[in-house]
């Protein structure tokens, strides 16, 4: 479960990467690279995430919600990605720093796990050699400490013989397994962010829902915040403080998780919720969103939704940016409107 | 369940194993069941249950070890290899990856031709003719026939992989995890077309998934499975609603729901332990080693197949019991003991 609101340390609402935020994102521009020339990728990114609190990230395949991970976590080659706007890490833009000053963040302040965990661990090393080399890498301590460090990692994410476990290769570990390790890694050095990219996605629902229980767990004792990415609202509504949905590379909705899924005022967000099935929903009638996400070198030029909406009007396809109301943020031409008709609500 | 000539498949104590001796696998274990024509029949479990195999022996893509198959009146592993050839035309499989299903030099066109060229059907107009009706039934649109595979979205072959299925008018579609690879906006368009195809049509489906809302949005019946044996069947609602092995218990309570109100959370039942290993089943019931509800006999006796109320089908020892707690206090009850 997620950190009581007593327990949170006050902070401001406002969008300004105001006092309080761990992490702020502002106006983010991603530009990538292929073999057609560059391509926006994120446009005009903005969010915080507060010390402590789970955010959720959710969004269609290709909407960019990993590159905003990666662009954060300054994982994108420089030669094929160009990143502008500002991304606040407590009185530091990320995005201004060397790489040396970039690697001491990364893994000790900022640690992130990924769908498959195969793609982050490395094949020809124990995993607890791997655990030990984070260790080292942030903390001045003898090589003792370290495997130390890394046996009671190992053991707080449940592995019931960390030792023997610490000996063995990841390709010997099951899904789940591995997972657990990426988790142990993750979290060796207290960071004050963990972001994690469908971390359960590639999983069985029983090791799912064993994998999320202990991520909050830990991130709880611990104190960490998450930014939890993921294309499954369920998860978002039953493990996170706060959510974004994000589209065509844009934020397009935010807000408490309470507050967005009783009350949706984006016409996007409501179409996913209406695309999950239920065992009770009749059948034939889920409410699929009609048509696709438009290709990154063809988005409409005003609202992005516009050519899948069923609200458009003549003025969305005048720009809309981010608009913010109290402790939520909507970019959408007509939402006072539809709300006002319920248009949008569930 | 009784065996009736008219169940579009009927499947009595069926095994289907792979290898041998020390690294024999048995993917499906004495599984029986039967799907009226019409039914959706959906099947759920974790990885490596056994649901694709249980699939594709049922429509005769692979000889089982023992036990009985048949489709109407007919056995299809007694029909000689001419008669098997044209009998499958009716039963159909749709697998996951739609990539496999088609050939990168082929056209989107060509493709769903195809199986009606190896099956001799019709001349190339009429094929032609019989492929882009099936296109239009699937609504992809006709300018994407001319494409290569991978010029088309997921959804979109997956639309391509399902008219492909149909152009051989078949009565009864394995439908193998889908829309597992697809995100939930398209997920949902493709389970309102299996929807309605099953209605214009009259389709029979066994419906795979490990996606619990998936199976039990489609489904009339579900079966769950567990390394290989049913752990229960009965009606999709029922089962998701008040499940009578704790199996299906666990997968329910496992499996998030959306909820706007976090304070009325569900208390979760998380199942402690890996998923065994296939080589090595556990004794007794398979479920014991990490069942919440295990006692003593649950390690040596396993449990038999019962028909608690009509048909709901349990394999527990303490079924009964599962049972008695929704007698007593209904549904009702229930919501407020684990809210
Ligand atoms: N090297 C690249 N060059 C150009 N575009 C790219 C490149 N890599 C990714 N993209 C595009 O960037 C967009 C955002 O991708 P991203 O991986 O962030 O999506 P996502 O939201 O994480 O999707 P998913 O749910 O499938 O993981 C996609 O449209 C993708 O096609
Ligand atoms: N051709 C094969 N040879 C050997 N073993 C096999 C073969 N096909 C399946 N198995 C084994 O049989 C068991 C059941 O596999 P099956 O593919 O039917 O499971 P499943 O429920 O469909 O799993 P998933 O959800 O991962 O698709 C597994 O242990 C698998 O490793
Ligand atoms: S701006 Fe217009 S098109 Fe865009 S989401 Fe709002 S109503 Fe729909
Ligand atoms: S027989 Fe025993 S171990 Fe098996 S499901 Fe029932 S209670 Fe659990
Ligand atoms: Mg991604
Ligand atoms: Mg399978």
């Amino acid at each position: 479960m997620s950190v009581t609101e007593a327990q949170r340390p006050e902070v401001a609402t406002g969008m300004s990467a105001g006092a309080g935020a761990l992490l702020s994102v502002d106006g983010l521009k991603l530009d990538l690279r292929d073999e057609s020339g560059w391509v926006r990728v994120l446009d005009d990114v903005s969010f915080q995430i507060r010390p402590r609190e789970t955010l959720g990230v959710v969004g269609e395949s290709g909407c960019g919600k990993s590159m905003t991970a990666l662009s954060i976590m300054q994982l994108l080659p420089p030669r094929y990605a160009r990143t502008e706007g500002r991304i606040q890490f407590g009185d530091r833009d990320l995005l201004t720093l060397s790489r040396r000053q970039m690697s001491r963040i990364r893994g000790r302040n900022i640690s992130m796990i990924f769908q498959e965990p195969m793609s982050a661990l490395d094949p020809v090393f124990t995993v607890g050699a791997q655990i030990v080399e984070t260790v080292l890498c942030h903390f001045k301590v003898s090589r003792r400490e370290a495997e130390e460090r890394a046996i009671d990692a190992l053991d707080s994410v449940g592995i019931a013989a960390p030792r023997e476990i610490a000996q063995l290769y990841p390709m010997s570990l099951s899904g789940g397994m591995r997972q657990r390790v990426m988790i142990a890694m993750a979290l060796v050095c207290e960071p004050e962010l963990l972001i994690a990219d469908e971390p359960t996605t590639a999983l069985d629902v029983t090791i799912q829902a064993q994998i999320m229980d202990l991520l909050l767990k830990l991130s709880q004792q611990k104190g960490t915040a998450i930014m939890f990415i993921t294309h499954n609202l369920a998860l978002v509504s039953q493990n996170c403080d706060r959510m974004i949905t994000m589209y065509g590379g844009q934020v397009i909705e935010g807000g408490p998780v309470a507050d967005v899924l009783a009350t949706p005022r984006h016409p996007y967000t409501t179409g996913l919720l209406h695309s999950v099935p239920e065992a009770g929903r009749a059948r034939g009638t889920l409410n699929a969103i009609p048509g696709r996400v438009p290709s990154l070198r063809a988005m409409p030029p005003g609202c992005r939704f516009e050519p899948r909406c069923p609200h458009a009007a003549p003025v969305c396809r005048q720009p809309v940016g981010i608009e913010q109301t109290g402790d939520r943020q909507i970019r959408c031409h007509r939402w006072q409107e539809l709300t006002q008709q319920q248009a949008v609500s569930q | 369940m009784t065996t009736q000539a008219s169940n579009a498949v009927d499947v009595q104590n069926m095994t289907v194993t792979f290898g041998r001796s020390r690294t024999l696998v048995r993917a499906v274990d004495g599984v029986s069941f039967t799907v009226a024509p019409g039914e959706i029949f959906g099947i759920i479990g974790e990885s490596g249950s056994g649901k694709s195999t249980l699939g594709r022996a049922a429509v005769g893509m692979i000889t089982p070890s023992g036990g009985e198959v048949r489709h109407g009146d007919v056995d299809p592993f007694a029909l000689n290899r001419k008669a098997l050839n044209v009998h499958r035309r009716k039963y159909q499989i749709i697998a996951q990856d739609p990539n496999a299903a088609f050939n990168p030099r082929m056209t989107i066109l060509e493709s769903v031709m195809e199986p009606m060229y190896i099956a001799g059907i019709g001349n190339r107009a009429e094929r032609r003719a019989r492929a882009l009706e099936m296109l239009d039934t699937v609504a992809l649109s006709p300018e994407l026939s001319n494409r290569y595979p991978h010029e088309l979205s997921g959804g979109q072959k997956q639309r391509a992989n399902i008219a492909r299925a149909l152009v051989l008018d078949p009565e009864v579609l394995v439908c193998d995890e889908v829309v597992a690879a697809l995100d939930v906006s398209i997920q949902a368009d493709m389970l309102n077309l299996f929807w309605k195809l099953q209605q214009d049509f009259n389709l029979t489906y066994l419906f795979i998934s490990h996606d619990l809302n998936v199976v039990s949005h489609i489904s009339d019946r579900v079966a769950v499975m567990y390394f290989g044996k049913i752990m229960e069947i009965g009606p999709a609602e029922a089962v998701m609603n008040r499940p009578l092995h704790p199996y299906s218990e666990a997968l329910r309570s496992a499996e998030p729901e959306i909820i706007a109100d976090q304070a009325k959370a569900r208390e979760r039942i998380i199942l402690q332990g890996e998923i065994p290993s296939a080589l090595n089943p556990p004794s007794g019931c398979r479920f014991h080693t990490r069942c919440p509800r295990a006692a003593d006999r649950c390690s040596t006796d396993e449990p038999v197949q019962r028909e608690l109320v009509p048909g709901r089908f349990v394999a527990c020892h303490f079924a009964e019991e599962m049972l008695a707690r929704f007698a007593e206090g209904g549904a009702a009850m229930r919501r407020e003991t684990v809210s």
